[in-house]
């Protein structure tokens, strides 16, 4: 089924023509990778789809965006998309709070009051993000003082506590060692039973290991988008092609 | 070459001596304080001086006591803190977090040409606007705890903006995306998730209006009375520790004016307080960060 | 590859983007987190009130006191009819001439030890900066005190003009230092490098290189202590005195403007007279603060 239906979108950065004519559907319970050069645009279409790219003065949409089906540039409430759309970045931005009231913070900013609720909550998102047994122990320390693997997944765990039904990851394996890349993917694997992802990456192995669907992007434009083992065994346009064999990028 | 190699000696020299100029000048304030201050301490007996309830230096026998001087300057420093903390403080997540360009552009210069109007300039508005709105409104002569407060309380505020709206600004954005991501308001996202970690910058900007609150004279010997007193009310007048100095320092003599000087002492002693404690609050804002 | 994804402006204009917050959307959320919508108007008012203050404070003052900007109050000589504040603006000049005179070689010294010579970690530049940042805590009062005990008694020259700008100088030395250090670590390395390189000696590259491209920060500082000076009250009262007349010489006592405002604030016989003194002031400190902003702009457009 379709999570997300992007059509005929464009977006604008004041005069900067960035996305063009993007027509991409999504499906629920997948992983989707955007892959592409630098600039090439997805990680413009991947904040278009929580609207992070309303903060970007002179930035420009057009065409329409769903969620199951509702206009997401409509009458929905920023927040509660945000809320149904959750995002981890490419560098893990831990609040400078303890690892419980950075879980806490989504759960709370939602109307959650209750400290029995909130425990089973942190744990739950803990558990969920396979970083539970990491750091049952320091639930009150400072989440700064956590490594950059454990920030990440520590973000990640608090995604998921607002319960969304769509995480974004915006090269959230950018920063980390194969190691840390390595327990992401393999959460993310784990993830997709319950949760739509659609991830922006760099590193084409990783897009080839996780991703079920591939979106290849240059200059703006979408160039290809498949099922990934197609993308990658046997691509129609010779671009893609030609920056999956390593040809330019 | 020789003679170029002394000249740099001889320069560096003297760049080293205009650089501790500083400490001299700090040592000799320290000196002649002191020196003036600490006798006179002992001799009106150092409880007498700082707990004595009564100030009549020129009775006799005469009595030096300052405790009332210094419950003033605590109280016209925490109304001034109570005005200026919350207007401050909110001005600055304004101008940092909710500005639009256009506004912003006026409103940022207007908050630096309120730090620039001279403290006598403060006063005599004080004097000539808000004493007699107070004695018409809320009795009482006017000039009162009430009138320093507000004033004060403008005066801090320019301090207190600019040093948070800093601080606030030098919070990652990365915070405010994050909460924005999870799905909280603009606001929410301001004041749980970016305004919490700027918490200390803000929190030194309040102690540095402090500081300029405790030690400000010429507007508060112009409006808060003057009266060696415990005020019951906000319409009551206070003496400050900076005016007793500023108002009989001009014909003191003897023992009253070492006593003078000792206020001066009280006075500094805060202050160096302050200063230590700002100086805390940013090695442990360093540390942290 | 070229990049062609610039549009013309007549396209954009056609555009309807779908990303516009409307007012009625912002609203629409607002209600259902009240909270937020009460938070973002306290925030407002807040910013409204210290907007009002300064407003309110300025028209004020210029109603009362523009009116009273009479020829008689630019008068040459001092009297009871005229209340001319002439002598004391001569006599603020003369006072922020010599704060400068001292003040401005020993900041600027001590600066370039800062910036230029101590060794990253050293003991004794810690305890300068520490000393530094307890100078300029210290309120203007205790500096009169101070000013008066070691200027005007101990070294016997009585309330004058220098004891005061005496004083001034070690109450904006602090800023002076500051501002100037800030400076000099904006010069780029490359510069003292280049200078270096050709052979020419520490002092020389300081003087002829480091120094002349930091010169509009320096500037902006000095002449923010200038604003200081003028409007200062309480440093200068027990030093440089009140007397009425434009000072005879460095060694007499003569009133400053701030001070000549605080007597008549005082004595409250000349209300008219003091709100066109603060209008003089006012616009004074406003114009040297406006100057020392330009001038940091100008520093901060060249970098």
């Amino acid at each position: 089924m379709d999570k997300f239906q992007i059509k005929n979108m464009n977006l604008y950065y004041d005069k900067f023509h960035a996305l063009k004519d993007i027509n991409l559907n999504m499906q629920e319970n997948k992983i989707t990778a955007f892959i592409g050069p630098s600039g090439c645009g997805k990680s413009t279409l991947l904040k278009s789809l929580n609207r992070m790219n309303d903060l970007v003065e002179g930035c420009k949409i057009t065409g329409d965006i769903r969620l199951d089906g509702e206009d997401i540039y409509g009458n929905m409430d920023v927040n509660l998309l945000r809320k149904r759309v959750g995002m981890v970045f490419q560098k893990a931005n831990p609040f400078p709070m303890s690892v419980y009231d950075n879980i806490a913070f989504g759960p709370r900013t939602h109307g959650i009051k209750s400290k029995k609720q909130l425990d089973e909550i942190v744990e739950q998102s803990l558990r969920d993000a396979a970083i539970w047994d990491e750091l049952k122990d320091r639930l009150k320390k400072s989440a700064l003082g956590l490594s950059g693997g454990q920030q990440q997944r520590l973000c990640i765990a608090r995604a998921l506590a607002v319960k969304p039904e769509v995480l974004l990851m915006d090269e959230a394996t950018s920063a980390l060692d194969p190691i840390s890349t390595g327990k992401i993917e393999e959460l993310c694997l784990k993830l997709k039973k319950q949760y739509t992802i659609i991830m922006v990456t760099h590193n084409m192995q990783q897009a080839l290991r996780i991703s079920d669907y591939t979106a290849f992007f240059l200059l703006g434009e979408m160039v290809e988008y498949n099922n990934t083992d197609t993308i990658f065994s046997s691509p129609k346009n010779k671009k893609t092609e030609e920056y999956i064999t390593g040809r330019f990028g | 070459m020789r003679i170029n190699r002394i000249k740099e000696t001889a320069m560096q020299g003297v760049f080293f001596l205009t650089a501790i100029t500083s400490i001299a000048a700090v040592v000799l304030i320290c000196i002649f304080l002191f020196c003036n201050g600490i006798p006179a301490m002992a001799e009106i007996g150092f409880f007498d001086f700082v707990g004595g309830q009564k100030w009549s230096p020129t009775n006799v026998p005469a009595s030096y006591g300052i405790l009332y001087m210094i419950i003033g300057s605590i109280y016209v420093t925490a109304g001034a803190v109570l005005v200026g903390v919350p207007i401050g403080v909110l001005t600055a997540v304004f101008l940092a977090r909710f500005c639009p360009q256009p506004i912003y552009k006026f409103l940022k210069p207007a908050t630096e040409l309120l730090a620039g109007i001279p403290s006598i300039v403060y006063g005599f508005f004080g004097l000539m606007v808000v004493v007699p709105f107070i004695r018409e409104h809320f009795g009482g002569s006017g000039s009162s705890l009430m009138a320093a407060s507000l004033v004060l309380g403008i005066m801090i505020l320019p301090t207190i903006i600019g040093v948070s709206e800093s601080s606030i600004r030098a919070v990652p954005e990365s915070y405010y995306e994050g909460a924005l991501a999870l799905g909280a308001t603009r606001e929410r996202s301001v004041f749980k998730a970016v305004f919490p970690a700027a918490k200390s910058g803000v929190l030194a900007g309040i102690v540095l209006g402090i500081g300029r609150a405790i030690g400000e004279t010429m507007a508060v010997v112009l409006i808060a009375g003057n009266q060696v007193q415990l005020p019951e009310s906000l319409t009551d007048g206070v003496r400050t520790l900076t005016a007793n100095i500023v108002l009989e320092m001009g014909y003191a003599t003897g023992l009253h004016r070492q006593a003078l000087i000792a206020t001066a002492v009280v006075l500094f002693v805060f202050i160096l307080l302050i200063t230590v404690s700002m100086q805390a609050i940013k090695s442990r804002s360093e540390n942290r960060g | 590859m070229a990049d062609i994804r610039v549009t013309s402006s007549e396209d954009l204009e056609n555009i309807v983007p779908i990303n516009k917050i409307t007012f009625a959307q912002r609203l629409r959320e607002y209600r259902r987190k009240p909270l937020s919508l009460i938070m973002h108007l306290i925030v407002i008012l807040a910013a409204a009130l210290s907007a009002a203050a300064l407003i309110f404070l300025i028209i004020y003052i210029l109603i009362k006191g523009v009116p009273n900007l009479t020829p008689d109050l630019f008068a040459w000589e001092y009297n009871s009819t005229n209340v001319s504040c002439m002598p004391a603006i001569i006599n603020t000049v003369i006072i922020t001439f010599l704060t400068l005179l001292i003040s401005v070689p020993l900041g600027i010294g001590a600066a370039i030890y800062l910036a230029e010579y101590a060794k990253k970690g050293n003991k004794i530049v810690k305890v300068i900066r520490a000393m530094a940042e307890t100078l300029s805590g210290i309120p203007s009062i205790v500096y009169g005190l101070f000013g008066m005990l070691f200027f005007v008694t101990a070294l016997g020259w009585g309330y004058s003009l220098l004891a005061g700008a005496f004083t001034l100088a070690i109450m904006v030395l602090p800023t002076i230092m500051r501002t100037t250090e800030e400076a000099l670590l904006t010069v780029p390395d490359s510069y003292r490098e280049g200078s270096l390189g050709l052979g020419a000696g520490k002092l020389r590259t300081i003087v002829r290189v480091v120094l002349p491209s930091a010169v509009p920060g320096i500037l902006a500082g000095i002449i923010l202590s200038v604003g200081r000076i003028v409007g200062e009250t309480a440093a200068l009262i027990y030093t440089a005195g009140s007397a009425t007349g434009t000072a005879a010489g460095v060694m007499s006592s003569g009133r400053s403007l701030a001070i000549h405002m605080y007597v008549l604030a005082n004595e409250g016989l000349y209300t008219n007279q003091a709100w066109g003194t603060a209008v003089v002031l006012l616009v004074l400190v406003f114009g040297i603060n406006c100057l020392s902003a330009f001038l940091a702009k100008k520093l901060g457009s060249k970098k």
